[in-house]
Parts: structure tokens; sequence; C-alpha cells
């Protein structure tokens, strides 16, 4: 609650949009709506903590104090219902919130029909997303049109990692060889700032990608520009795969060492699976060359120096 | 697995220090790396030169090292803590001044203060020391101090096991200091989550730091929770009903028991990760049929009841100073019982609530999140009760009460914050942001921080015989809350606006103004640490004029107020029968209390003993040889350990035996001396006047 006082106005202006207070999606929506609730009814069991310790500590001091002593008293049947009963009444409103919202807001119910079928690949440090149906792939780039439905499934091709769009959709964590899923909708056009929220190695910081919610129209224009781009095949994932962020990943292809994001066209279709499959072969990293195993890659990035 | 470099030496060589970084790459990190070792090397030669310039070895092996009285390992438990908070806040600080300088770009190198790998071994090694360093020796130190005075009793259940303990936590703090010279930690955050700690992610001797620290310092911990339990269950004086026992008492058969059932987790995980690196185990790896996910759930079955060991006792420490300061019988007995009690037992059910946000179903996150803001009820129901305590009483504003009040104030919104992430819908955006370390450090440091140290300082006199300076005590207290306030209000904020955790750096500018207020925050706690050492040093200078040795400077209720300050080896020179609840104060109130018992009987006290130091320094020897791979040493330490349990197991120990000439002699010497002190009003307390004698015609309390 002091907390949100102080939100800089300039945060609510810049773009891209990183918080879930400046929601671009019913579930983000819901889930700050949610947060206010929240702290509004907690307020019943904290006010009197925060106005009464002040009060009895200034009423009550051994020094100048006139105020009754009763050093006797340590039982009180009435205020015992009261201590008990409050806090009970209000974590009975609360727990019945949290049952509606927490199966309302499921990641794993989609939010709506046919929805755009997006495969998420975690890499340190930066996330590979798969169009299967439009046959596109990107690295650091999701776009999607306003108003559909969209299906992420996750997983990573390296330790644990947790994907958060938080205008969008709360976060999910990717683990190798399992898959887990966020269903969402985007209800304006804007920039969203994703990212990965579970420290994985020295660059942690800079797995970032961009998340544009655009009109169905310019939605298609960005396909087909990405459509015009190379083929993703097994070679180029395992490049992919080193670990570097973006602009080290760019250099690594042979492109400007920028941090913009990387579009392929024509995935192989089986190649989100084949990730997840490989983690359930034997237990040697060195399993599926092709994809470049399952150990740590070598460094990325490193060919500019 | 990394190259077999030496038989004799295993990985070490002479690249291994700080020195090396500093040498091939010098840079504002790898100097500040550099200047830790150096301080830990200086710290070491002036303890020694200050040991033999003193002549204190022996004093510090025949008095200290070789101890069985619970309150002498206590105090030293409570030695270790503050050496180990002395570096968790000042890498807490380092971790700010970082953050603050941390602001780049998508496409720039890494920047700021130090490298993103030093970063994340400082918060790795902050994580873990203040958890299992600072606040888990804190709250076992003063409960072996407290908790055998407070029952009546003369010392713990197993007095010999508890010097094992305090060696094995030691022993696993050494390994985490000696880290910063020798080698890197890990970087797995204190959680130590696999696949990224597994070997193929985490090659070296970084992750196997933090291992063995915790294995070794688990088993001390494992075997505190019987002692306090079986002490508690089978020590208590005769007419001490359960219902009797001071709420400290209580809190800590919670900590006992929940010790007991958490550890054992955190062991087995710790246990199976090291099976993983060493031997090629696939427990938490998908390859071969293992399941990282696992880990998570085996180590927060510990993690969560950890949460509430630490915070339990200081609830005890609340219990006690409200009552005392505010000169009144604490409020609703029987409810804070049956509220600590339901919070040990709900703590088991809820540790799923960490990881919500990695694929159960939603029944299982509404099931656990429920379970978890359940635990909100007692908890509140505690909080009424210390201002229950404190209306219509006489409340004196002693440094414990402005922990205590700062507590209140602060621990309320961790509470509240704690109930935002309890709702899953929620926690899915905050969840590894810094809005979840702004609210953990919200319920850790008001609830155990200041609970320890208001406990310290309420304490203090009854092992030192004098009073800490209540001028600089009040001091350290407000630093400490300011402290706190400025340092993590912020991360609040952050955490909304979308900075994760852990984060070396970061691109948003808007983050800059708090960044540079959460590192004020860490400036002021910075003074805080200074001003809480220095309280300890400007007592020890005015100790004359704050000794207390009529023992109860304070008015208390419970027992340990009725014996000297400091109080002697056996605690009571007679063994008490407690007629009532607050049964000190109840004697003061029937007059007379500070009669002579009618006879005096030997006592048999445990005898000295170097067992707990020599498993000690095997366990180190054997953690330190495995983490470098050296394979003879590891089996020399192994044998050291097997061998002096044999030892000891093998041999008749007698007891040491108080003759009670001398127990009466020291008895009526205190005696005498309180017959000639001069009783305090609580209106003097502050003063010299206070000899530890109080008023009796002011209530007890």
């Amino acid at each position: 609650m002091v907390a949100l006082l102080f939100l800089p106005a300039a945060a609510m202006a810049a773009a891209p949009t990183q918080s879930f207070l400046q929601p671009m999606s019913a579930t983000a929506q819901e889930q700050s709506a949610h947060l206010m609730r929240v702290i509004a009814v907690t307020m019943i069991v904290i006010l009197p903590v925060l106005i009464g310790v002040p009060l009895i500590l200034w009423r009550y001091r051994l020094r100048g104090a006139k105020a009754k002593y009763t050093p006797e008293w340590d039982y009180s049947g009435k205020l015992e219902w009261v201590l008990w009963g409050v806090p009970v009444l209000v974590i009975i409103v609360l727990a019945a919130w949290l049952w509606s919202f927490t199966s309302r807001l499921d990641p794993y119910e989609p939010v709506g029909q046919e929805p755009l079928q997006v495969q998420a690949i975690g890499l340190d440090w930066k996330w590979v997303f798969i169009y299967p149906e439009e046959g596109i792939a990107t690295v650091d780039e999701l776009a999607l049109p306003v108003g559909r439905p969209v299906e992420l499934t996750l997983t990573t091709d390296t330790v644990m990692q947790s994907m958060l769009i938080a205008p969008l959709t709360g976060q999910i964590y990717a683990m190798p060889g399992m898959t887990t899923k966020l269903n969402f909708a985007a209800t304006r056009t804007g920039t969203a700032e994703g990212e990965n929220t579970q420290f994985n190695g020295d660059s942690f910081g800079r797995q970032k990608f961009m998340v544009k919610a655009l009109q169905p129209g310019q939605y298609a224009a960005w396909l087909s520009a990405v459509r015009d781009a190379p083929v993703l095949d097994d070679a180029t994932y395992r490049v992919l795969r080193r670990r570097s962020v973006l602009a080290g990943a760019r250099t690594d292809l042979g492109l400007s060492k920028q941090a913009i994001p990387i579009y392929f066209s024509a995935p192989d279709r089986s190649l989100f699976d084949r990730i997840v499959a490989k983690y359930q072969l034997s237990g040697d990293s060195s399993a599926v060359p092709a994809l470049g195993g399952t150990g740590l890659p070598p460094k990325g990035g490193v060919s500019s120096r | 697995m990394t190259e077999q470099t030496s038989l004799i030496f295993g990985n070490l060589d002479w690249n291994v220090t700080p020195y090396t970084d500093l040498l091939l790459n010098p840079n504002s990190s790898t100097i500040i790396g550099a200047g830790a070792a150096t301080i830990l090397v200086l710290g070491a030669i002036g303890a020694v030169a200050l040991l033999s310039w003193k002549r204190w070895w022996g004093p510090l092996f025949r008095i200290w090292l070789s101890s069985a009285d619970a309150k002498k390992i206590g105090i030293m438990y409570i030695v270790l803590a503050l050496i180990m908070l002395a570096r968790g806040v000042i890498e807490g600080f380092v971790m700010r001044a970082h953050q603050a300088t941390a602001l780049g770009t998508l496409a720039s190198e890494e920047n700021g203060l130090i490298a993103p790998d030093h970063f994340a071994q400082l918060f790795s090694t902050h994580g873990t020391i203040m958890i299992f360093f600072v606040a888990m020796p804190l709250l076992i130190g003063l409960i072996n101090f407290v908790l055998p005075q407070q029952l009546g009793a003369r010392d713990m259940a197993f007095p010999v096991l508890n010097q094992v303990s305090l060696g094995m936590t030691a022993a696993g703090a050494a390994l985490v200091m000696i880290s910063l010279l020798i080698g890197k930690f890990g970087t797995g955050g204190w959680t130590m989550y696999p696949p990224y700690t597994g070997i193929d992610y985490s090659l070296g001797e970084g992750v196997d730091y933090w291992l063995w620290a915790i294995a070794i310092s688990g088993v001390g911990s494992t075997l505190t929770g019987m002692n306090f339990a079986v002490t508690i269950f089978k020590k208590r004086a005769p007419g001490m009903h359960f219902m009797r026992m001071p709420l400290f008492c209580w809190t800590s058969l919670c900590v006992a028991i929940m010790l007991i059932y958490a550890m054992p987790a955190l062991t087995v995980s710790s246990a199976m990760l090291l099976l993983d690196r060493y031997a090629g185990f696939h427990f938490f790896t998908n390859a071969a049929g293992g399941n990282m996910m696992n880990y998570a759930n085996i180590f927060w079955m510990f993690g969560h009841p950890e949460v509430y060991i630490l915070i339990l006792p200081a609830f005890g420490v609340f219990s006690e100073i409200s009552s005392t300061f505010s000169g009144k019988k604490l409020y609703g007995y029987t409810s804070l019982v049956i509220a600590s009690m339901s919070i040990a037992v709900i703590s088991f059910t809820v540790w799923l609530h960490h990881f919500f946000t990695m694929g159960q179903s939603s029944s299982v996150n509404i099931a656990f999140g429920i379970a978890t803001m359940i635990i909100g009820v007692p908890t509140g129901v505690k909080i009424y009760d210390w201002m229950a305590t404190m209306w219509r009483g006489r409340i004196r504003v002693t440094a414990p009460i402005v922990y205590l009040v700062g507590f209140f104030i602060l621990f309320v919104i961790g509470g509240l914050s704690g109930i935002i992430l309890a709702n899953p819908s929620i926690d899915y955006q905050v969840h590894n942001s810094t809005f979840l370390v702004a609210h953990f450090h919200n319920v850790i440091i008001p609830g155990v921080l200041y609970g320890m140290l208001a406990g310290i300082h309420y304490w203090f006199p009854k092992a030192f015989g004098f009073r800490l300076s209540e001028t600089w005590g009040r001091r350290t207290a407000y630093l400490f809350v300011g402290g706190f306030l400025f340092t993590f209000m912020p991360l609040y904020v952050l955490g909304l606006m979308g900075l994760p955790r852990r984060s070396p750096t970061f691109q948003n500018p808007d983050f800059m103004p708090l960044m540079y207020i959460a590192a004020f925050g860490g400036c002021l706690m910075l003074c805080a640490l200074t001003s809480l050492f220095f309280t300890f040093w400007t007592s020890w200078r005015n100790r004359i004029q704050l000794a207390v040795p009529g023992g109860d400077p304070w008015n208390g209720s419970s027992l340990e107020w009725s014996s000297p300050a400091p109080v002697p080896e056996w605690n009571f020179p007679r063994i008490p029968k407690v007629r009532a609840r607050d049964d000190w104060g109840a004697t003061k109130r029937a007059g007379d209390p500070w009669k002579a018992p009618s006879s005096y009987v030997d006592i048999e006290m445990p005898a000295n003993t170097y067992f707990g130091v020599i498993l000690a320094a095997a366990a180190f020897m054997l953690g330190f040889a495995m983490i470098w791979h050296i394979w003879w040493l590891s089996i020399a330490g192994l044998l050291t350990i097997v061998g002096s349990i044999f030892w000891r197991g093998m041999r008749v120990i007698e007891p040491h035996v108080v003759p009670a000439a001398q127990v009466e002699r020291e008895d009526r010497r205190f005696r005498e001396q309180v017959a000639a002190l001069t009783p305090v009003a609580r209106i003097d307390e502050e003063t010299e006047r206070n000899r530890g004698v109080p008023d009796l015609t002011e209530f007890a309390g």
C-alpha cells in the first residue's frame, strides 16, 4: 500500500510496459484489481495495530502517565472472541476470493476459442519463440494480434527459468524435459517487456524480450516480413543454444551486433518436441548432438571480441 | 567432473584465491573480492595476536571451548552469529551499492560495481549466512542460554551433545567463511535449485561449499532440536507444569519439534544433490528418470517450517519483554500457547506456496494458498495479545521495547505482503521479484533480528553481570528500524514495477531513484551494525557502573531473574519448587523472595570435554577435503569423526562435582549482597542506581 503511492509517474508513461499495474490484458487487469482488494480488506486487521501501538505507547508510558494501571489483568473472554474472530472472518473472505480468482486466472485454462499457438524455448540468455502454424520463429520478440487468445507452451534447453510478461500474464516456470503453459489475450495494442525471473547465470539481467500487441492488420504484415527470413535448422539452433545474450547470438550468426530480435522462417515443426524429448533419454549430457546435447553449452557471442 | 590435478592437494592450487583474479583483471569487482579476503586474513591474524598477547588461549580452551555449560554454549553461538552478521550486513550493503550502479542497456556489456558472477556469489552467501549462520545460531544460542534457567533446570538434557551441535554449526560457518579466501561460492542463491547447481551447469567447488556447510550444520541443528525437546519434556523443575512454562519455553518447544521434523528434509535434499554432483546420480535432472521439481519439493518441506523456526523464538522474546517492561501480566497466555502451536503445525502444510508458479494445478494452489493465509490468524492474535499486555500497563521505553514497537509496525506490513503473496493469482506476478525479497526481509528482520537483539539486550546482564547501555541500545534499534524502511520499502515498489530478484543489471532508468534510496538504507544498516558493536564496547567499558549483581534488573517474573548476575554454572543452589506461572514474580509478591535454602547439596555438572571441538575440526576437515576432492584428507576426517565418537562412547566419564560447601559459600555471599543493595524503583531503572534488586512494593508483572 505504502509502496503504490510512490510509483513514479514516469514509470506509467515509459515504454515498454513492464508492470502488471499497467495491464494490457484482462488477466493482468484482474490480478492488479485483486491486489488492491486484498490490501483493502487486510487493512481491517492491520490498521488497529498501526494506530493502536503508538497510542498505547503514549498513554501507558511509565513517565508522566496518569492512565489506569491493571497489572493483574490477563484475560477477557469478550476480547478473545474479537481477537480470534475478526482475523478468522477476514481470512474467510480472502480465502473465498483466493479460491475464485485462482481458478479463474489459472494460466492453463484457455481464455478463448482457437488460441494462437506459440512455443517458447528458454536458453541462456534468450528466448526462442516458434509459431508452428505460421511457419516462423523469432528470438526475443513475441508479436500477437490484439483480441486473439494465445496459448504459450514453454520449455527450456538449459536450466530452470521462469517467464513473466507482467502486463499480459503472470509467470510460469519452464523446465528442461517438461512443458508448462500460459494462456492470455491482449486487450490493447502496445509493447510489453517480458523477462526471465529465475536466476540462471551471468547475463540473467539481460534476458528480456519484447512483446508487441498489434492490430490484426499490422500482425499480418509482421508475419509476412518474418517469413522472408532465413530458415531455422538444427545447425542454426546449435548456434543459438550457445551461452550468449541476443547481441552475442547475432554476431555468432553473422548478423549485426545489436540487441534487436532475430527472425527465422520455416522452422522444423518438431523442433520444440525434440528439445523436450532429448532430456528424457539417457543421463549422458552429450545425448542428441544434433541439437547441442543437454549439458552446459559453449560460451557464445565471443567471435567479435 | 573436473580433472583431478593432484593426489595430495586435490583441485587446490595457488590460483584459487581472489588475488589471482585481482592480478589478472584489476577492477572494482576483483578489488572488492580481494579486499574481503584480506579482511578475513587480517581478522584471523588479529584474533590470534590478541589471544596470544592477552594470554587468552588457555582460558579460551579451558573455560569456553571445552565447556558443556548451556549458557556458555549459548553465548558462543551468539558470538558466532554476530561475526557472521557483520559479514552478512556488509554483503547486503555491497549488493545495494552494486544495484545502484547497475543500470545498463540490452546491448551493453555488463556493468556496475561488481561482476555478475561476483554479485551472484554475494546473494548466495548473504542468504545462506543470514538464514543458517546468523538467524539460527542467534536463536539457538538464546534458547541455550535462557531455556534451562526458565525451566528451573541446571543444564540441557544432553550437555555434551549440545557442544557437538555448536561444533557442527561452527564448522559449517567456517566453510562459508573460508570460501572468501579459497575458491568461489556457489551462485544458485540460498536455495541452490538444480539443475543450475547440478554438475553439468555448476562445475567446481562453489555449490559444494554450500552443500557441505549446510549438511554439516544441519546435523548440528537436528541434534539441537532433540536436545531442546528432551530438555523441556524431562528437565522442568518440580511444579513446572506445561501451562506454567514461560512463553519463551513454549516457543522453544515448538522450535525443537519443528527442527526435528524439518531439518532432515534439508539434509536429504543436500545429500541427494551431493550424490548427483559427486556420484553421477540423477535425482534432480530429467534424464534417467530424475526430476528437478523433487528438489524444490523436498527443500521447501524444510524451508517453510524453517521460516517459523526462525520467528517463533522471537515471538517468545516479545512475550517476555512486553510483559516485563509493561509491569504487567502477559495477556492471553493460553491464546499465545495455542497460537504458537498452531503456527508450528500449520507451517508444515504450506510449503507448496514457494512454487505456485511451477505448473501445478490451480486446485493445489488454492489449497496451499488458503493454508498459508490461515497462519495469519494466530500470528495476528499474538500481536493483539502483546498489545493487550501493554494496554493499561506502565511501559518503560527501553531498547527491547523500541525493537518491539518497530516489530509491531513493520511486521504487520510484512504480514500484509505475505497475505498478498499467498494469493496464487497475484503470486504469478510478483514471485521471484524484489517484492518477494522485500517481503521476506520484512518478516525476518523485524521478526527474527529485532527479536533476537531485544532478547540479547534483555538477558545480557544475566550472562555478564552488567546491563548494556540503554542510550546506545536505543540508537542501534532506531538505526535498524530506519535502515530497514529505507532499504526494503523501495524494493516492494521495484518488484511491482517488474524488477526480478538477483538481477545483476537492469535497463529501466525509472528504477534509479528507488535504487539510490535502497542504497542509502544499506548505509543506515551498516551504521546500525557499527552501533550494535559499539554498544557492547561502551557498555563493557562502563561495566562497573552498569553492574547488576542483584540479578533482577528489570523486575522480571520468570525463574532466571532469581539468580545472581552473572549466573553461576549450576543456575540454582537448589532446584526450585514451582508454585505458579511466573513463579519468581509470585514469590516476590509473597514477600522475602531472597530467602536462603535450608540446606545445600553437592551438585553434579557435566565435566569439560574437547569432544565437540575435535568433531568440529574433523567435520570441517571432511567438508573442506570433499569440496576440493582431496580424498585422503576426507578419509582422515571421516575416520577422526567415527574414531572420536567410538572413543568417547567407550569411556566412563565422571561428572564434575561442585561441593555443597562451595555452593553454600557463593549463595550466601549473593544473598548478603542483595540485602545490602538498595532496591530500585522502575522509574530509575536506567540509572546507575539499578544494581539488580527491584523495589518490591511495585508489582512484579
